[in-house]
């Protein structure tokens, strides 16, 4: 299916309201066009990757739908909420059901990780300090960084930043959760970790995740379903198996990695030879 | 010609709207002082970092400062026999002057410099869009409490500045160039006035940690989000806050004492 296709009808019309409805959107850097009128459904409890090759704007629609950007036209509804259009107050009530996992976790660096897990429940709720001692402990000892309580975030590898961000942002037990990149630079160890980790928390906690990542075989493992952005568009979406039967070329070079297909190895340039003999630069 | 009045034109609606953003980025600052109340401890450990740190390079400065003025002040004074009035000078150059204007400046420097690369390494690292996800407000949160410690922190080292430069002069006057120590302090206390010369310093010290605490965590929220645009930032509030000091300084100066 392409994008023209999900302009009448979207993916997940038939199974239910999805929890983020993103429709035309249009969203424009400067002079560069970053979405040129793309339809994306999220479904409800669901894992949904969105992938697509770097620099293609995959953080930038992350920001759109937690309000931080607003688009130049179409709408960003978060469970029934238009996001562009809500004021100061409705945004920040509704982030507060909505966590993001950053791509280098984020942690605030004057704070350990216990108190970095504490932040949004010490800043949210008015909870005693036991009880806050036993959600922090709780929700480290998911991602198995109870013992790594004490440290301090520069003591810590990428991959267990990450997993102490991913604690912070289920802190307040969130209906969706939004990975920006979360297996880039990782050791085989750590990404097998955090994979098993966002399938793990998305069936138990019941969670909607967004996860936007270009490690293809990752995100295909643990994937309900997948949106493939290139060039401002969707070019596919389907579920895992779906986008390995593609037919299209470029899928098939995105997901198998080939270094060259419809995305050409070279930047286009001047004939090469013309180029080696012309001269100037 | 008409590159060159573009290029004019586009600085100054770059200068017109940072100047903008700024007074917003202030006005939204500002709405979250009265959130602060209750959660004084906040402002508390921004004071320890914008305060407390400052105080070595402040007393050490003062302190010089108060002896070099004793020294100076001294070699004029004694071709006219008036080495009593060495405490008052000592004082009213410092309360007036010094105190508010070299403390502002190493404000600036120390203080200012350490706010803007603290706020701009953490949106460098995303730590303000963090907490922006965590629907918690970095103006309110990480910004306001660090305003509210410059403007509190100003006049305290501005006085401290200028107590041990009092003591600095005390020093070199009495101890070293044998002026009459009865003299130097009677000649202090009668002749530096309350309201006309402490009062008037401290409002000045007040004003410059407005605006030096003010350049600076704009400049720390407005960085480019790059190892390059925090640097940039940094200097500029150093070279920024600087001026603001010396330029207000003219205007509070002639508007107060005139």
């Amino acid at each position: 299916m392409t994008n023209s296709d999900m302009k009448t009808e979207s993916p997940h019309e038939a199974a239910g309201e999805p929890l983020v409805r993103i429709r035309d959107l249009v969203y424009h850097r400067g002079e560069r066009t970053i979405f040129d009128g793309i339809n994306i459904d999220i479904e409800r409890g669901k894992l949904t990757a969105i992938m697509g090759p770097s620099g293609t704007g995959k953080t930038t629609l992350l920001r759109l739908i937690g309000g931080q950007l607003r688009p130049d036209t179409g709408t960003v509804h978060v469970d029934d909420q238009p996001v562009s259009e809500l004021g100061y107050g409705p945004l920040y009530e509704l982030r507060k059901r909505m966590g993001m996992l950053f791509q280098n976790g984020a942690l605030l660096t004057d704070l350990n990780v216990f108190d970095n897990v504490a932040f949004p429940l010490r800043e949210h709720t008015q909870l005693n300090e036991t009880m806050v001692r036993d959600l922090v402990l709780m929700k480290l000892h998911s991602v198995g960084l109870r013992g790594a309580r004490d440290l301090m975030p520069s003591e810590l590898s990428g991959g267990m930043a990450r997993r102490v961000a991913l604690a912070r942002a289920i802190a307040l037990d969130p209906m969706m959760i939004m990975y920006d990149e979360p297996f880039t630079g990782q050791d085989p160890i750590s990404m097998g970790v955090l994979v098993s980790l966002l399938r793990t928390l998305t069936d138990a906690l019941g969670l909607t995740s967004v996860v936007v990542s270009h490690d293809v075989q990752e995100s295909l493992s643990i994937a309900d379903y997948v949106y493939v952005i290139s060039a401002g568009k969707v070019v596919e979406h389907g579920t895992p198996d779906d986008l390995r039967q593609s037919k299209s070329d470029w899928v098939q070079q995105f997901i198998q990695g080939k270094s060259d297909g419809p995305v050409p190895f070279h930047f286009p340039a001047t004939d090469y030879a013309a180029d080696l003999f012309g001269g100037n630069n | 010609m008409l590159n060159q009045l573009q290029k004019l034109g586009a600085t100054t609606l770059g200068i017109a709207e940072r100047l903008g953003r700024g007074h917003l980025f202030l006005w939204h600052v500002l709405s979250g002082f009265p959130a602060l109340l209750p959660r004084f401890g906040l402002v508390i450990s921004q004071l320890y970092s914008v305060g407390v740190l400052s105080l070595l390079i402040i007393a050490v400065a003062g302190l010089f400062v108060g002896m070099v003025l004793a020294l100076q002040g001294y070699y004029t004074l004694v071709d006219f026999g008036a080495t009593e009035s060495l405490g008052v000078l000592v004082a009213l150059s410092l309360v007036r002057e010094l105190g508010p204007v070299v403390g502002g400046l190493l404000f600036a420097g120390r203080a200012g410099s350490a706010l803007t690369a603290e706020i701009g390494l953490m949106k460098a690292t995303e730590q303000l869009s963090a907490m922006e996800m965590m629907a918690v407000d970095p103006l309110h949160r990480v910004v306001a409490p660090r305003f509210m410690a410059g403007i509190l922190a100003m006049p305290l080292l501005a006085a401290i500045f200028s107590a041990l430069g009092v003591i600095g002069g005390y020093f070199v006057a009495v101890g070293l160039l044998g002026v009459d120590e009865g003299a130097f302090w009677s000649q202090m206390q009668a002749k530096v006035d309350l309201y006309e010369d402490i009062l008037n310093g401290v409002i000045k010290s007040i004003v410059f940690g407005f605006v030096v605490t003010w350049i600076a965590v704009f400049e720390g929220y407005d960085a480019v989000p790059t190892s390059e645009g925090v640097s940039r930032a940094t200097t500029n509030t150093v070279v920024h806050g600087s001026l603001a000091v010396l330029g207000l300084d003219f205007i509070l100066t002639a508007l107060m004492f005139d």
